[in-house]
């Protein structure tokens, strides 16, 4: 008797089953870090670093972030001003704070300025700031990665 | 006549997989383009109410120490002097030294005791100069340890150029 071989034509697939299970992981990983809130970022800001700098234990209460970039403007959620213009930018801040019965004195000016622009103009943007009723400052830093 | 009924048939339902592997791979690509990685920030917390309020204070003991930082053409920090008559240079470890030696045995700093430092800046040092000054006078690291020195800091009036 003759047999004859029977050829198996099945083209063999790896089984892809662990790399999805890895897919999985990585998406859940970068799901979990993303922010998309732009409020406490500023790519045009550079901060200055301190050996001193530990990142605050609580959540800062009432927080407004005060951008301010090396040509000497500030950005206020989003929207780009001068020294100038600051004032509605923070009045409507205000009346945020008032909604929820809150005042000025309340409020956290957190100031992110770059390492290079001049120390008069964060001054100016203080005492503005102080004149509107706020009291409360955060000179935020980079971390020392020395230590 | 009878009829047989044709045998169930014996293959295997598989879902496909491969758009659902498209969508993540998408996903995946998405979310690696738009991470960011930021270095870690702190905060140096700075109360300063409203001008002019608190008045003088009483005791000359409570007088604030003036740190005078004057600046270059080019905002670079040129001189560090405090109380208008001791001059360090550019030399953030003798003042920091000297606020030590105020401090003497005093108790740690709080909100409310303790020495105050005013810091009068030229208007156009460039502020990693001031941060600079507030690390000097707010303490140290002692290993992994923060030894504080002065919790209370103020702003001179702006100098206008």
């Amino acid at each position: 008797m003759r047999k004859r071989k029977e050829h198996d034509y099945r083209i063999p697939e790896p089984d892809l089953t662990p790399m999805i299970d890895m897919t999985f992981q990585l998406i859940a990983f970068f799901m979990v870090l993303m922010n998309f809130s732009q409020s406490e970022q500023n790519d045009r800001v550079t901060l200055p670093e301190s050996e001193l700098a530990r990142p605050a234990d609580a959540p800062v209460d009432f927080p407004i972030t005060l951008h301010v970039p090396s040509d000497g403007t500030v950005v206020i959620g989003g929207i780009t001003s001068t020294l100038e213009g600051i004032r509605p930018l923070l009045n409507n801040e205000i009346s945020l704070l008032q909604a929820k019965n809150k005042g000025a004195s309340d409020a956290n000016i957190i100031i992110r300025a770059h390492r290079d622009v001049p120390g008069g103009v964060v001054q100016d943007f203080i005492r503005k700031c102080q004149d509107l009723g706020f009291e409360k400052f955060t000179l935020r830093v980079k971390e020392d990665q020395r230590y | 006549m009878k009829f047989r009924k044709p045998p169930e048939s014996a293959v295997k339902a598989e879902l496909q997989m491969t758009s659902m592997i498209d969508i993540v791979f998408l996903l995946l690509i998405f979310f690696i383009t738009t991470f960011k990685i930021a270095a870690q920030e702190g905060d140096f917390n700075v109360k300063m109410p409203l001008s002019g309020a608190g008045g003088a204070p009483t005791d000359l003991t409570q007088l604030p120490i003036k740190l005078r930082m004057k600046a270059d053409a080019n905002g670079q920090l040129a001189d560090i002097s405090v109380n208008d008559t001791i001059s360090f240079g550019q030399d953030w470890a003798k003042v920091r030294a000297y606020i030590v030696q105020l401090m003497g045995d005093s108790a740690g700093p709080s909100e409310e005791e303790g020495p105050e430092v005013e810091i009068d800046l030229d208007y156009n040092l460039r502020y990693v100069h001031v941060v600079e000054a507030i690390t000097a006078v707010t303490g140290y690291r002692q290993g992994n340890d923060v030894v504080r020195l002065v919790d209370r800091i103020k702003f001179a009036p702006p100098r206008k150029p």
